[in-house]
């Protein structure tokens, strides 16, 4: 508690513009408890929409549009829908693993938020540490996932399990390894720092690596083309196959949840974070949050999936090579000029990023990298 | 280091969203890896052919339609060929035309919901699916122009059809057929060079071609493996031999042959269309057929080459009002028993794949 103490009272003293929050700890600590968890909730529900009618269009199909104007209740009325189901639990589960799954996974999707700043300076806790303590915080929920597929003494949900336990163990280590490269350029761990640092933002610093997290980032919180652990063609819903009423919402609140703390973090590491003209700062956060998240929408809708051993493969063969090669450059890069980088890198590591990744993707397929033995 | 693995049995159906209907499939499995699977089917059986043997020649014909649902034209087409070849019936030369128009358009819109299904299968999280929805439907609306229905449409008779194509139907056909090319080209854009899909489906699930000879396959499936045969060349029924298209084949007999050959069958189906639509003379639509057909005693097997593959109808008469026997060769179910070859070794994602480029329709396994 201590840290936290202090490290509040860095924050305040970083702030360019403070803003007038609450005083005193406790008072801080639970004005932005109320926020982030008012802020995941709603957030939640607009990016349900927003993927559902974007997923319509871009499918040629209206969307959800009967409840509410433009079917803007739709999520209310899955939400109810949901939650007025009856909770089933199979005779054969392990009734306590089962039942602390949800709860298990959904808690670090929440802990995120704590180090993201939604504007300068308003965060539950500027870490020093905070981007370590993010990649440590989401590891968690993998946690919770495996205790749904092994709980549930289903086989589908077995599979799925150890599906998403194999994928995020390999893309944990291009999804750091791309983070080292922006916290070399920033020269900080904390988000705040990393925010300020971007006077370029950095997805134009580190294009190779923006495009390294953004597929790893996917990979982790099952979006697809890797969303093999849930893929519904195969093994019906995956982990939760057996989970119904208010402990599948957890989980669906998870999904979502996670994938807003994904595109936060995106937003927080490559797009500059709330830092934006006109626009008040938490507008421009949110905005390029949700434009992350179309993203994702978008490649849901084009992409096939692809194979477990191919996702394998491809953090292995592809994303881990490239991330160790963009973290060399980058390292160079800071090496040479420590004062800042100039905009001519902007250019030099698009060409970098360019070049690798036609050469690697020629490679892959032409060397059969594509497949590993699983 | 080897670990000590042990197989596993799992249950994959009858309810399941990529077994295409109530399909069952009991797969054993080492971690990801299909040792064995065993297709267990009969969860849809009706009773098909024994009803049939208690209904009149002409009340067969909505059965029929529910065998093979999804391109119930061509049973309808497949049926009557048979009825017609027993009793010895001439059909007018319009119905003729109307029939491989119905067989072609109805054709189009199995593929469609065959290569949706398919690159559904493959992960494609619906898009694919509904866009080729999108354009089974203007078949489905022009089908409706002529028979009323939408799935299960009846519409041909024994000797000939059961109404004449009303007259708004030649100018929607036309438009149909002159924007479609358009559509298949995007669905070639959208995916079929996308590199998650190559490698999906590139090499994945062979069917050799002495493979798919002896298990009897037919159709798309029998034709990625390269073998050219197709019934309405080989074996031509009602007017096919005045038409001309092509056949196209695959060379190795992957999941991807298979989607290929049926994208390439659209467009040479538009092709026969559009020749049938040039030559379609006026006339009638209906042999003078009796109410109650009585065939002679005797026996016939008359064979199209439905979206699946050959379909075949054997019915045998004691010349009474309704069949002794009728039996039906069902392709969903021959191209079927090639399955436990094409899948054993590969992965569950593959299973799911290779099953759905079979493209088999459950109504037709059960009967």
């Amino acid at each position: 508690m201590m840290a936290l103490e202090t490290n509040i009272n860095n924050l305040v003293r970083l702030q360019a513009v403070p803003p007038d929050w609450p005083g005193g700890f406790w008072g801080h600590w639970v004005f932005f408890t109320v926020v982030i968890i008012g802020f995941v909730l709603t957030m939640v529900m607009g990016v349900i929409y927003i993927e559902r009618r974007g997923m319509g269009r871009m499918q040629s199909r209206l969307g959800p549009n009967r409840t509410g104007p433009f079917g803007l209740l739709q999520p209310v009325a899955d939400a109810i829908k949901v939650l007025l189901k009856e909770n089933i639990v199979p005779t054969a589960a392990d009734k306590l693993v089962h039942w602390l799954a949800p709860v298990v996974a959904f808690a670090p999707a929440l802990m995120i938020f704590a180090v993201i700043p939604f504007q300068n300076g308003a965060m539950l806790a500027d870490l020093n540490i905070g981007i370590l303590y993010v990649v440590a915080i989401s590891s968690v929920s993998t946690v919770g996932v495996f205790m749904a597929g092994w709980g549930s003494s289903n086989k589908y949900s077995l599979l799925g399990a150890m599906r998403n336990v194999a994928a995020v163990v390999s893309y944990e280590i291009p999804l750091v390894l791309a983070i080292v490269g922006v916290v070399l350029i920033a020269g900080s761990l904390s988000l705040n720092q990393i925010v300020l640092a971007q006077d370029i933002p950095f997805i134009l610093l580190q294009p190779l690596g923006f495009f390294l997290f953004f597929a790893a980032g996917c990979a982790e919180i099952n979006r697809s083309p890797f969303d093999l652990m849930e893929a519904d063609s195969e093994i019906v819903a995956g982990f939760h196959t057996e989970y119904s009423g208010m402990k599948f919402a957890m989980f669906y609140l998870v999904e979502y949840a996670e994938a807003i703390a994904i595109s936060a973090i995106i937003t927080t590491l490559f797009l500059s974070g709330w830092r934006g003209p006109l626009l008040p700062p938490w507008l421009w956060f949110i905005i390029k949050v949700l434009l992350v998240f179309f993203a994702m929408v978008w490649t849901r809708t084009t992409l096939p999936r692809i194979r477990i051993d191919q996702l394998m493969a491809f953090s292995w063969k592809f994303l881990l090579p490239l991330a160790v090669i963009n973290l060399l450059v980058t390292a160079l890069e800071v090496l040479a000029s420590p004062a800042g980088l100039p905009w001519v890198v902007v250019i030099i590591n698009l060409a970098i990023m360019a070049i690798l990744i036609l050469l690697w993707s020629k490679f892959f397929f032409k060397l059969g990298w594509g497949r590993i033995e699983v | 280091m080897a670990l000590k693995t042990e197989p596993f049995v799992l249950n994959l159906g009858p309810v399941h969203p990529s077994t295409h209907g109530v399909f069952r499939m009991r797969a054993t499995l080492d971690g990801e890896v299909v040792v064995d699977i065993e297709p267990i089917f009969g969860y849809l059986h009706r009773g098909v052919e024994k009803l049939a043997e208690q209904r009149t020649y002409t009340g067969i014909i909505p059965l029929t339609d529910r065998l093979d649902y999804i391109s119930a034209m061509n049973n309808n087409f497949a049926y009557c060929l048979a009825v017609e070849k027993l009793a010895g019936i001439k059909v007018p030369e319009r119905a003729e035309y109307i029939r491989v128009i119905m067989a072609e358009l109805q054709r189009i819109a199995a593929f469609l919901i065959a290569v949706g299904a398919f690159l559904n299968d493959c992960g494609a999280y619906f898009t694919p699916f509904l866009y080729m929805f999108r354009e089974r439907e203007k078949i489905v609306d022009l089908f409706e122009m002529v028979s009323g229905q939408r799935l299960t449409y009846n519409y041909m008779r024994v000797g000939g059809v059961s109404q004449d194509l009303p007259e708004e139907f030649l100018p929607a056909l036309r438009k149909f057929v002159d924007e479609m090319p358009r559509f298949i080209d995007e669905y070639d854009r959208l995916l079929m060079q996308n590199e998650i899909l190559l490698a999906r489906a590139k090499g994945v699930g062979i069917l050799t071609k002495e493979q798919a000879i002896n298990a009897s396959a037919s159709g798309p499936v029998l034709r990625a493996s390269g073998v050219k045969w197709d019934i309405r060349k080989a074996d031509p029924y009602s007017i096919y031999d005045r038409f001309e298209f092509d056949i196209p084949t695959g060379t190795v007999g992957d999941c991807y042959d298979r989607y290929r050959v049926r994208v390439e069958e659209m467009r040479q189906s538009l092709r026969i269309i559009k020749q049938a639509m040039a030559q379609i003379p006026s006339g009638p639509v209906r042999a003078e057929v009796p109410h109650l057909i009585r065939p002679p005693v005797g026996e016939a097997y008359a064979r199209i080459e439905s979206p699946k593959g050959e379909l075949g109808f054997y019915l045998v008469s004691d010349n009474s009002i309704a069949p002794y026997r009728c039996h039906i060769r069902p392709p969903s179910l021959i191209n079927l028993t090639a399955l436990r070859e094409m899948v054993r070794g590969w992965k569950v994602a593959d299973l799911i794949i290779i099953f759905g480029s079979i493209d088999i329709t459950v109504g037709e396994i059960d009967r």
